[in-house]
């Protein structure tokens, strides 16, 4: 019982670790991702934007939604949501709760993508050089504005060699590297505030609810892994009476083949409670084929029965090696 | 009974988890392939497009297949679909989960390999070379070429080393304009493949929660039955064998009495539990004719009842005549040589 409890306080704390452990290895896989992702801008005036805000903003999609799959809380979130109240009312603000938590989780990756992204600059460049005005800069002041236009797409480009070397090219890549990342630091300012405004003043509104719907989200969490354990347990005993059953059976198939006496007292040695009956090359191939060719049927209510097509069977050859071998005799399913 | 259960449970949680494990384990090994792999475009106008696309598609094949391979419950699936029915009827809804939850982790690594080479942009550079659109990126003043010469010019665009079409349309360009296609298309492809993943994974509680529970349910314990016959089997097995082989050694330790023609030497009384179980095989000779014995002429597959100790030591009485005299003349063989 001790060791019960043991795996249960075990499960009911591990399960707020494994998602917050998730989500840290989310945020640090797209820290990586993005590391690992060579960048490059097209520099061509029309897939600029569209290249340099699709990867500011599709990946986060991505992010938030790999966080909502491998968050096991959200199937169970789901399936209180959609269940039938039947013989138990549903708490929509448990399902809150445990929406919000989710949430929140979900949305760590994505925001330090985001944050990480705007800190590096790179998007942001590629995205808004061609919106920047030519005016500004003394390189695109005097040229037509087709030209500047594509001028200003290839600032992000430093293999061009049209403008590698430009002052000028340099100037809009600092401003615009300087907006991105002050756009990030406040993002990450604003996020940070509202985190720790969120957790201080929490306990000032609703605590009471709070608690409830947190310890009901606990209880829904730890009750639908006890059921799958509860299944499992099920399922193993099941099997293993299953599998009895049908030795059983098949010994009893043999003692009525065999006509030998039945034997006296012949349980002394423990080796051959575990033979059942079974001592035969021919017996056990047998069993084997029976195993494929009839699974015994999911009851074990009826174990002791003597099963009608047993005895059909019974009047069937018995020792007819050559003939059973290949395939499997015709029975009708009961 | 307690460890058994707790082994049980840790085996069953730890099959789904071996799974993501393997699973987890292969979509690295798609990365590591991916980096490892040597990409070698040809550059040449008929070839590109069929490496380029091949090195997509082909590898991800192979991954997926071997995703089933390493599957351990393929042979389960394969075994349920096709055994006759019996007894026991066949579900449908249970084999199409067990088929479904087998090719949802199958798909992981092959999916993983199509993004990375979209992403990493070689593959669809060297496929697409050819097409890309020299009008609007390239020098529309360059003296005309034949569209072979083109196509051939065009094709050297991923070879950096020998390409020669600078003044046609600049390299960088090129590649750059190709990879942020790729890049674009490897972004799509996985939000394509996650918002699927997710929808699948959130719609199903939706609709016919009480039928997945019940074919997950009956999948567990298909497998759990399978485990638990084997493990029987074995069990039985061990037993057989050492019962055939006690009553081996038993057959040869009564023959040998017999063929001495003398009276057994009386065990002194404190012998304990060492004598008994040399089986009365006791020198050199005798454990060398034992040995010969075995490899020659192994028993029959067949264990006869403990017999009851008789002064000539045929062992042989009290069998049930049941079965075919095959095994029979082994035995009568075995007693005739000595």
């Amino acid at each position: 019982m001790d060791r019960f409890r043991m795996i249960f306080q075990y499960f009911q704390s591990n399960s707020e670790s494994v998602m917050n452990g998730i989500c840290g290895l989310l945020a640090l896989a797209s820290v990586k991702m993005y590391t690992s992702f060579d960048f490059s801008c097209p520099c061509l005036p029309q897939y600029n934007m569209a290249y340099g805000l699709g990867i500011m903003f599709v990946p986060p999609i991505i992010l938030f939604l790999c966080g909502l799959i491998l968050n096991r809380q959200s199937l169970v979130m789901l399936e209180e949501w959609r269940r039938p109240s039947g013989r138990r009312k549903k708490d929509l603000a448990v399902i809150r709760y445990m929406c919000s938590s989710i949430m929140q989780r979900a949305m760590v990756a994505p925001v330090i993508w985001i944050i990480v992204t705007l800190l590096d600059g790179k998007c942001l460049i590629c995205a808004f050089s061609g919106s920047m005005d030519p005016e500004k800069f003394v390189g695109f002041a005097n040229v037509s504005t087709v030209q500047a236009q594509q001028l200003l797409a290839k600032v992000p480009c430093k293999d061009e060699e049209l403008t590698s070397n430009s002052t000028s090219r340099k100037a809009v890549s600092r401003y615009l590297r300087c907006w991105s990342q002050a756009l990030g630091w406040s993002i990450l300012l604003i996020l940070i505030i509202a985190a720790f405004l969120a957790r201080w003043l929490r306990p000032c509104f609703n605590q009471a609810t709070l608690l409830q719907a947190r310890h009901w989200s606990n209880y829904i969490d730890i009750e639908q892994k006890i059921f799958e354990e509860a299944c499992c347990e099920h399922s193993r005993l099941f099997a293993h009476k299953c599998i009895l059953h049908f030795f059983e059976s098949m010994r009893q198939e043999i003692k009525l083949h065999s006509f030998s006496l039945p034997r006296e007292g012949e349980q002394a040695e423990g080796e051959e409670d575990l033979l059942r009956g079974i001592t035969d090359q021919d017996q056990v191939n047998k069993l084997l084929k029976t195993w494929y060719c009839e699974k015994p049927p999911l009851d074990v209510s009826q174990a002791h029965q003597r099963h009608p097509l047993v005895r059909e069977r019974s009047l069937l050859p018995w020792a007819d090696n050559t003939s059973t071998r290949s395939k499997c005799p015709l029975h009708t399913s009961v | 009974m307690d460890k058994f259960r707790m082994i049980f449970q840790f085996f069953q949680s730890n099959q789904e988890s071996f799974m993501n494990g393997i699973c987890g384990i292969m979509a690295l090994a798609s990365t590591q392939m991916y980096s490892a792999f040597d990409f070698n475009c040809p550059c040449l106008p008929h070839y590109n497009l069929a490496y380029g696309l091949g090195i997509l598609l082909v590898p991800p094949f192979i991954l997926f297949l071997l995703g089933f391979v390493l599957n351990n419950n393929i042979s389960m699936l394969a075994e349920e679909w096709r055994r006759p029915q019996g007894q026991r009827g066949k579900d449908p809804a249970v084999l199409r989960y067990m088929f479904c939850s087998m090719a949802q982790r199958a798909m992981i690594a092959p999916a993983v390999w199509v993004s990375v080479t979209l992403l990493d942009g070689k593959c669809i550079t060297c496929a697409f070379c050819t097409s890309v659109p020299v009008e609007s990126l390239g020098n529309a003043s360059h003296p005309r070429l034949s569209q072979g010469e083109i196509q051939r010019v065009l094709a050297r665009i991923p070879c950096k080393d020998i390409y020669n079409g600078q003044q046609l349309i600049a390299n960088e360009v090129a590649v750059r304009y190709l990879r942020c296609i790729s890049q674009a298309l490897g972004w799509c492809s996985v939000l394509l493949m996650t918002t699927l993943a997710f929808l699948v994974r959130s719609l199903r509680p939706c609709f016919s929660q009480a039928a997945f529970l019940k074919s997950r349910y009956w999948s567990h314990y298909i497998d759990i039955e399978r485990r638990l016959f084997d493990e029987t089997c074995a069990e039985h097995a061990r037993s057989f064998a050492k019962v055939c082989i006690q009553q081996f050694f038993e057959g040869m330790s009564t023959d040998l009495v017999a063929a001495r023609c003398h009276l057994p030497r009386k065990a002194p009384a404190d012998a304990g539990e060492a004598a008994e179980k040399l089986l009365g095989i006791t020198d050199q000779g005798t454990m060398n004719m034992a040995l010969k014995s075995w490899h020659r002429c192994k028993p029959p597959l067949h264990l006869h009842p403990p017999a009851l100790p008789t002064g000539n030591g045929w062992a042989g009485e009290g069998q049930p005549p049941t079965y075919p005299s095959a095994p029979r003349r082994e035995t009568a063989a075995y007693y005739s040589w000595v």
